[in-house]
């Protein structure tokens, strides 16, 4: 699966007060750490406690770009602070992320062309999530239709089902498995599905062992990628272990070890 | 109709072997194969930027099991690996070199480490082609063996084996020593492949400096084995799994010259035709199976039919 890690994200303490306080150092090992335990691209958010958000998201990617050309992902609600983001990417960079509102899309889309980015589409809207898996997929029939009616290749967007808390919206987590599987369905070939894989356990007592259950069963309904933490062990091992058990991978007694 | 074209994520690992003065070697030049991201000879779908190529083995010793019809064609040299060598890139234009440390073999002569380097070292002197290098296929010798090879062919950027599970830790420390590739193999299996692979990365050895050998099986006896297996590892490679993006080899001569269809004589068997043509054909057609399954070394042992292999190959190569 395409593992796009979520560590450089202002929400986290020490990423916040290494961007307020310019750590180039901290963020670089940061960057390469997840890449080694196996990051194929990079969320890159700098939180909401910034002063000047667009200078801070050019010194963030600037940073990360120094050191290494892997897929970065955007993640900012603002549309000056994403374009100053893109503009720095040295290699095709996710845009991350659109609702289904028409003037976010539009806006998004547009700079998905100009910096021939990826676009990761929620299926939500100005009315909020919807509450299952049918109202989902309209949404992401929206996005998709908008995003091909644009003429940009399908295997470049990314739809992400919206996973909420478990210990705040329990019948959402089947929902959003299910719009996962039926996602696969709105065209041939597919876009490809996503999901912010920390949100299931947020504010729960045993965030790991939630997220990795919750992630193979992801994987087993057709899940591409995920935003998550790969410094996370168990969960890497877990991701590794349903790639072999959904024949993605060749097995071999060894294949933990082995670099995917 | 659009043309049906897969997108692959992966590519097979190039790797090279040899090294001239530049590289700390004394080769004329350097050989390298893989790197290719499509399936073989797709060139409407990816790029193969290094065509596959030929190797023409040299033994150190006569070897006892040939039939004449092959040994005629060494008859000056075949106890001579250094007249051998200079014979296969002077009369026969052959590039690269496969040194076969036959001798070595407790069976065969049990030759020394020593002894076998020696004659490295010689044919190092007397031909600048690259080198494959391999023992005797004792598992147990093969790796005191391949040390003092690796170390008189320190910098040559050899391509030494053959390493299986039982000996792969000497002889990936050998080949950590001497800065040479090493050849992974095992017995037809995908899922052994990869481990091996991962046990010798596993030592700090990179890689990109393996060769999978996935053992050959000759035509009419296992081809289709071997054949399925290493498809299916090129799909991994081309899918991105790192621990199955290595080229393949096949030793095509050594089954192919112990199979009655080369060994058989006219007179014993007139409805197969003529023996040296029949031969050379089966082991040609043999090669060409390889090529098509992803191959991208072939050792081979007639020089006719190496002839006719390469010049498949560079029509296979046209785009």
């Amino acid at each position: 699966m395409f593992i796009i890690g979520e560590r450089i994200n202002g929400m986290f303490k020490d990423v916040s007060r290494a961007i307020k306080e310019k750590n180039k150092r901290f963020i670089q090992e940061l960057a390469l750490k997840q890449i080694e335990k196996g990051a194929n691209a990079l969320d890159v958010n700098i939180g909401t406690a910034v002063e000047d958000p667009v200078s801070a998201m050019e010194w963030l990617v600037k940073t990360i770009t120094e050191v290494t050309e892997i897929t970065l992902s955007i993640d900012t609600t603002k549309l000056v602070v994403m374009e100053a983001g893109l503009r720095y990417c040295k290699s095709k960079p996710i845009i991350n992320s659109t609702s289904a509102d028409d003037e976010k899309l539009n806006n998004l889309i547009a700079l998905a062309k100009k910096y021939n980015a990826g676009l990761i589409g929620l299926t939500m809207s100005n009315r909020g999530i919807p509450s299952d898996a049918n109202s989902r997929l309209e949404l992401a029939m929206h996005i998709l239709t908008r995003w091909q009616g644009e003429g940009l290749l399908i295997d470049d967007l990314y739809i992400d089902g919206v996973i909420l808390p478990v210990n705040v919206a329990q019948a959402q987590c089947p929902e959003v498995l299910e719009t996962i599987r039926q996602v696969k369905l709105l065209s041939q070939p597919p876009p490809k599905t996503v999901l912010g894989l920390s949100n299931v356990s947020q504010g729960t007592k045993y965030r790991s062992l939630i997220n990795r259950t919750y992630l193979v069963m992801a994987l087993a309904s057709g899940l591409d990628a995920a935003i998550l933490d790969p410094l996370d062990e168990e969960l890497i091992k877990a991701i590794r272990t349903a790639e072999i058990l959904l024949n993605k991978t060749i097995y071999c007694d060894y294949y933990l070890k082995g670099r995917k | 109709m659009e043309k049906a074209i897969e997108k692959w994520s992966g590519k097979v690992n190039e790797v090279s072997i040899g090294a001239t003065s530049q590289e700390g070697g004394t080769r004329s030049k350097v050989i390298k194969v893989g790197g290719e991201n499509t399936l073989p000879f797709l060139h409407f779908e990816g790029k193969i930027i290094n065509p596959p190529v030929v190797a023409m083995e040299v033994w150190d010793m006569e070897p006892p099991t040939w039939p004449d019809i092959l040994k005629e064609e060494f008859k000056d040299c075949l106890a001579d690996p250094v007249g051998w060598a200079k014979k296969a890139v002077e009369s026969w234009g052959i590039d690269l070199l496969c040194l076969r440390l036959f001798s070595t073999h407790p069976d065969a002569k049990d030759t020394s480490g020593d002894e076998a380097a020696d004659t490295v070292e010689k044919v190092l002197k007397a031909v600048k082609v690259p080198l494959i290098v391999i023992g005797g296929y004792s598992a147990q010798k093969d790796g005191d063996v391949l040390f003092k090879v690796s170390e008189i062919a320190n910098g040559e950027n050899c391509l030494l084996g053959i390493a299986v599970q039982e000996n792969y830790k000497t002889i990936t420390a050998a080949c950590i020593s001497g800065g040479h590739s090493i050849i992974a193999e095992t017995p037809i299996d995908i899922n052994l492949a990869k481990q091996l692979n991962i046990l010798i990365s596993d030592m700090g050895f990179p890689a990109e400096k393996i060769v999978i050998h996935h053992s050959t099986g000759g035509l009419g006896y296992g081809l289709e084995y071997t054949y399925s297996v290493m498809e299916r590892t090129r799909l991994a490679a081309l899918s991105g799994d790192k621990m199955l993006s290595q080229p393949m080899i096949n030793f095509v001569g050594q089954e192919v010259w112990r199979a009655k269809e080369t060994k058989t004589s006219e007179e014993e068997m007139p409805v197969w035709g003529k023996h040296k043509e029949r031969a050379v054909l089966w082991e040609a057609t043999t090669a060409v199976a390889f090529l098509n399954a992803g191959a991208d070394i072939l050792v081979m042992n007639h020089p006719q039919a190496i002839k006719l292999v390469k010049g498949t190959i560079k029509e296979l190569m046209e785009e």
